[in-house]
């Protein structure tokens, strides 16, 4: 069977998989996760890949499986943390452009494309760029969920060949940024603007996390920084929810945020009017 | 809706299924009294109908804008004696098990039987049919490798076309005559049989105009006596719509809708055959009428919907005929399978798409009733506002309406030799069988088991539940040494199988050509009265065969496995999957494992497994497609279940795809419940692989979480799913929209959840009327999310 396609079967058969350590570079990286039919991370119907890696760890992180840059073990759920499935695999460029291909039927039909996600995508920079690249040799369209957090040259230069850049914007004041995400927010606005500057279409992605990024001086600072300039004109507000709460548990790492409720459709809402209030187009989930 | 139509709506819910004597003791009289002895057997029919029609009782709700009941009230289920006898015990058992009961009281049980049992023994179809049948129908029908549609009911399977529209009943007896005088008594062997197929219609014609009448002499009595001189205007116009129709051709929507409900009550109480009677393409039958009456200001949007919410009542009023033995398995459901047809295309090939379309689609959403069924035909033609709204109703997740791919039907109909213009006024009805509506007698003749095929190969041609050979000696399995000698002897038995079977079919068909035509049902299908040949002889214009294959998910799966593990990869020995199987997979939990999970699945955009469900698709396809039938046509496949593979499962042992024994197989082109895991893009894909053009309908079911469609853009990505699977040529497609947790509780506490209404396979049904093992095959099938 091909081992990129069962990679999407992720829960099961890496368990069964031994990994290589090859040296990392543009023709292989580490993924962990293949989503087709990935509704909300750009527009249309997407495949997103998800790149194993992140320098950061922020509080909320959904996808902590994928802060580690190595494939690492996570007991399968259900099975009392006795069978162990291998999170993370390596993959040749090759094998994800055979996987995203599969749905250019859909991706055609939707306005739809490719969705490079993480971890933090651009820890893996060359072979993003190898897949941007290609993609756009194939006419299929690309976004890049980034933190926006990565040395800017190398930033400007892998992101070159994307068509859409989905940024995450999570708290304005640098203190507590670094409390929060483990690395402070200087650089991301640089790379935000650079980007900008390179004329790069781009969303910002915005996690509510009440208590953390729900203040009204983070959002209020937030949409002026935005309204700056004049290509962010829409903001994807993503709801805080619990559905990593069982891979914390599984990979035994502390869930700081175990006990958070998860923002009240009044208290979305109301971020949502904020926001719109800076004549900000406001989507919810992305 | 109005208060009217909500009475009407609560009492067609509140009404309890039961049985009803009243047709059976009429036909029982006829019969007995030796009246039409001496007439030929289509005009005895006819006259029996008429005879039925003249002394059944009048039912007419205080409420009712449409009229016309088949039994003595809504609900009333008439049984069919000539066609299949209930006996005491079937009577008992009906009105005593947990699902899809039918009450039955104690008169009624002693009529049938003092009167209908006694009678009709040794008289009936289903007994013709098992006489005829050879050992090896028998050997192969009790193993559970095939079913047999016409042992309980009569064959059917078609929709009206737009001549009713068009012509009254007058029309057609003219017709008749001219039909009649043209008779060549001097060369056609055939002319006296003709005459007598002719005279019968024109007597069925007569029968339901002056049932027509009895409704309009009721209607006017009522009229005399009510109170509310509304009401009272009503029912005096009413009692005038049923002086006009179905002896005139409808001149208002309220006369169209009239008329259409007086054929489809005769077409179902001449014999209700399967899937009743079907409206077809409602939207563009009616759209004339309403535009005129609309321009001329006679008719408001408001009162025509309130006329098709009447007659949507009528439909849920009438359960499919109790049903017993292998054909309640196969068909474990009070629906009754008239689908309503909504969009496509136009006989010219324009968008078919118009303002009643919506109308209907928000009736649909409205009277949120099991029947009739409703689908939407989308052609790349018809506009994405129209599959969004149609989705919108999806979404409030009782399973309607049903999407299908005009552009394929279109495609398969006209393959199989209909002209453009019959292709593009057809579409599909009961489940999802392409049909060219109002011209096509397309006979659904029975499920076929496809994986336990694989398992009589296996054990070369015994059936290791009944230690039985049933099939023909291929060789024992673990002498293959490659996958292409076990393909080649799955081949073998299935071809055995099929010929089986299409031998019982063929003889099935002249039975009830020679012993019950349907002289009614005839008028209304072009050709039969210009050919003077009944509906059930090759009187229609298209005469089509179907045998339905069940499980094809399974079948790939467990030849994938058997491929993947014990030839390509010889990580398994034939003996060692072969002791696993015949243990259940007891104390083999780790190779059960590994069949499950380390194994390519049919469903997953996987090529592996899909070229196996091309392999299966062709082999069963090349066994069927193209063999004769008696009435003119020919044999083709369509893939679809009912209920068929809960009861398939029940027969057939543990598999070698990790499925237990017992445990449903995989339903419609769907994957294994739980084996699809890459998301409805590979689904729709994997099962775009086989060619649904060379079939006559194919069924695909998504479940998804209702989190998905939560909003605009979530409603606008399914639709374009859809878009992309009908440009693969995909033919149907229908979604179940619910949450898992909701349905575990709907199981524990099944009096609060009454009204739950899930897709099961073709059609919507009650959740807490479907048998437990039904239930768990819908909670296992993959869920799609999104977080």
């Amino acid at each position: 069977m091909d081992y990129v396609h069962n990679l999407i079967n992720w829960s099961d058969e890496l368990s069964t998989l031994k990994m290589n350590a090859k040296p990392l570079h543009s023709e292989t990286g580490i993924i962990f996760k293949i989503k087709k039919y990935a509704l909300h991370d750009g527009p249309g119907i997407r495949t997103t890949i998800f790149l194993k890696g992140c320098p950061m760890v922020c509080w909320w992180c959904h996808n902590p499986e994928g802060q580690q840059r190595s494939p690492q073990n996570m007991p399968i759920e259900g099975t009392n943390h006795c069978r162990e499935e291998i999170i993370g695999c390596q993959a040749s460029v090759e094998q994800v452009l055979a996987e995203i291909e599969k749905d250019v039927i859909f991706y055609d039909d939707s306005g739809g494309g490719v969705t490079f996600s993480g971890g933090e995508p651009l820890m893996q920079a060359a072979f993003l760029k190898t897949l941007l690249v290609k993609c756009r040799q194939r006419d299929i369209h690309t976004a890049v969920d980034t933190t926006g957090y990565a040395p800017t040259p190398i930033m400007i230069d892998t992101l070159q060949p994307a068509d859409l850049i989905l940024f995450d914007l999570k708290i304005m004041d640098a203190n507590d940024h670094q409390r929060y995400t483990g690395v402070t927010n200087t650089l991301i606005f640089e790379n935000l603007e650079h980007l900008i500057a390179m004329d790069k279409r781009i969303r910002i992605r915005f996690p509510l996390i009440p208590g953390i990024t729900d203040r009204d001086a983070n959002i209020h600072r937030l949409a002026k920084y935005i309204c700056r300039f004049d290509g962010l004109r829409e903001i994807d507000l993503l709801p805080y929810h619990h559905n990593a709460d069982a891979k914390y548990n599984r990979l035994n790492i502390p869930n700081r945020l175990k006990e958070l409720q998860p923002p009240s459709k009044a208290l979305v809402q109301t971020v949502k009017e904020r926001f719109e209030h800076y004549e900000l187009r406001v989507n919810i989930g992305g | 809706m109005n208060q009217r139509i909500q009475r009407l709506r609560q009492r067609s819910i509140e009404a309890q299924e039961r049985i009803s004597a009243e047709r059976a003791l009429l036909v029982t009289e006829f019969y007995a009294s030796g009246i039409a002895q001496q007439e030929s057997i289509p005009v005895q029919r006819a006259l029996a109908f008429k005879y039925i029609l003249s002394h059944k009782a009048i039912y007419i709700d205080q409420d009712e804008l449409i009229v016309g009941e088949r039994g003595p009230a809504p609900k009333a289920t008439p049984t069919y004696p000539e066609v299949c006898i209930h006996s005491e015990r079937d009577l008992e058992i009906a009105s005593t098990r947990e699902k899809v009961p039918f009450a039955v009281d104690v008169k009624t049980k002693a009529v049938y039987r003092d009167r209908i049992i006694p009678f009709w023994q040794g008289k009936t179809i289903r007994e013709k049919i098992f006489a005829h049948m050879t050992p090896e129908w028998k050997a192969a029908y009790e193993a559970g490798i095939f079913t047999e549609f016409q042992e309980q009911r009569a064959p059917g399977h078609t929709a009206a076309g737009g001549n009713i529209y068009r012509k009254g009943f007058d029309d057609f007896r003219l017709e008749i005559e001219s039909a009649r005088q043209a008779l060549d008594y001097f060369s056609d062997p055939e002319a006296l049989d003709k005459q007598e197929e002719l005279q019968a219609m024109t007597i069925a014609a007569d029968a339901l105009i002056s049932y027509a009448q009895r409704h309009a002499d009721k209607l006017s009595e009522m009229a005399a006596e009510s109170k509310d001189p509304e009401r009272r205007a009503e029912l005096e116009q009413m009692a005038h719509i049923c002086q006009r129709v179905p002896a005139q051709a409808p001149q208002t929507f309220w006369e169209a809708l009239q008329y259409y409900w007086f054929v489809h009550v005769g077409v179902i109480t001449e014999l209700n055959p399967w899937d009743s009677f079907n409206p077809g393409r409602l939207d563009q039958h009616l759209y004339p009428f309403y535009r005129n009456e609309i321009e001329a200001g006679t008719l408001t949007p408001e009162r025509a919907r309130e006329l098709l919410q009447a007659f949507w009542v009528k439909f849920n009023n009438h359960p499919a005929p109790p049903k017993t033995g292998v054909t309640l398995k196969e068909s474990n459901t009070y629906v009754d399978f008239a689908l309503i047809n909504l969009g496509g295309v136009t006989r010219g090939n324009l968008d078919a798409v118009n303002a009643l379309t919506y109308l209907i689609l928000d009736v649909v959403e409205e009277m949120r009733l099991l029947q009739p069924s409703s689908m939407v035909q989308l052609s790349k033609k018809n506009p994405d506002r129209y599959i969004k709204r149609a989705l919108k109703i999806v979404k409030t997740g009782f399973g309607q309406p049903s999407i299908f791919n005009t552009d394929a039907i279109v495609q398969e109909l006209v393959r199989q030799g209909k002209s453009v213009e019959d292709a593009r006024e057809g579409g599909a009805s009961g489940c999802v069988e392409s049909g060219a509506f109002g011209r096509e007698a397309y006979f659904l003749t029975g499920y076929f088991n496809l994986p336990k095929i694989l398992e009589i190969t296996l054990n070369n041609g015994q059936d290791p539940r009944t230690g039985k050979m049933i099939g023909v000696l291929t060789d024992a399995a673990e002498k293959f040494e490659t996958y292409d000698q076990l393909f080649e002897a799955f081949c073998v038995q299935l071809q055995h199988f099929v010929d089986i079977k299409i031998r019982g079919n063929n003889v099935i068909e002249r039975i009830n050509a020679k012993y019950m035509p349907v002289p009614f049902l005839s008028l209304l299908i072009e050709d039969c009265i210009a050919n003077g040949k009944d509906y059930n002889a090759g009187g229609a214009r298209y005469n089509t065969s179907y045998i339905q294959g069940v499980g094809l998910g399974t079948i790939t799966d467990c030849l994938a496995a058997l491929k993947y593990h014990v030839f390509d990869h010889q990580t398994l020995t034939m003996p060692a999957m072969l002791a696993a199987l015949a243990k259940d997979f007891n104390g083999v939990k780790d190779l059960r494992a590994r069949l499950m999970h380390d194994t390519p699945k049919y469903g997953n955009d996987d090529d592996y497994a899909d070229e196996v469900a091309q392999a299966v698709f062709e082999a069963y396809y090349n066994a069927v497609n193209g063999r004769a039938n008696m009435r003119g046509g020919l044999h083709r496949i369509n893939l679809l279940p009912t209920t068929c593979h809960v009861y398939f499962g029940s027969v057939t042992g543990a598999l070698p795809d990790g499925r237990r024994a017992g445990r449903p197989v995989s339903e419609g082109i769907s994957p294994v419940q739980g084996a699809d895991r890459n998301g409805p893009t590979a689904v729709t894909k994997s099962a775009a692989k086989i060619d649904h053009i060379r079939t006559g309908g194919t069924l695909l079911n998504q479940k998804f979480i209702p989190q998905v469609l939560a909003d605009d853009t979530g409603i606008s990505k399914l639709a374009h799913l859809v878009r992309s699977y009908f440009k693969m040529d995909g033919h149907h497609i229908q979604f179940n929209v619910v949450n898992y947790k909701e349905l575990r509780r709907a199981q524990q506490r099944p009096e609060e959840y009454r009204d739950l209404i899930v897709r099961v396979a073709g059609y919507s049904d009650y959740f807490v009327d479907l048998t437990r093992e039904l239930q768990e095959e819908i909670i296992e099938r993959t869920a799609h999310e999104q977080f």
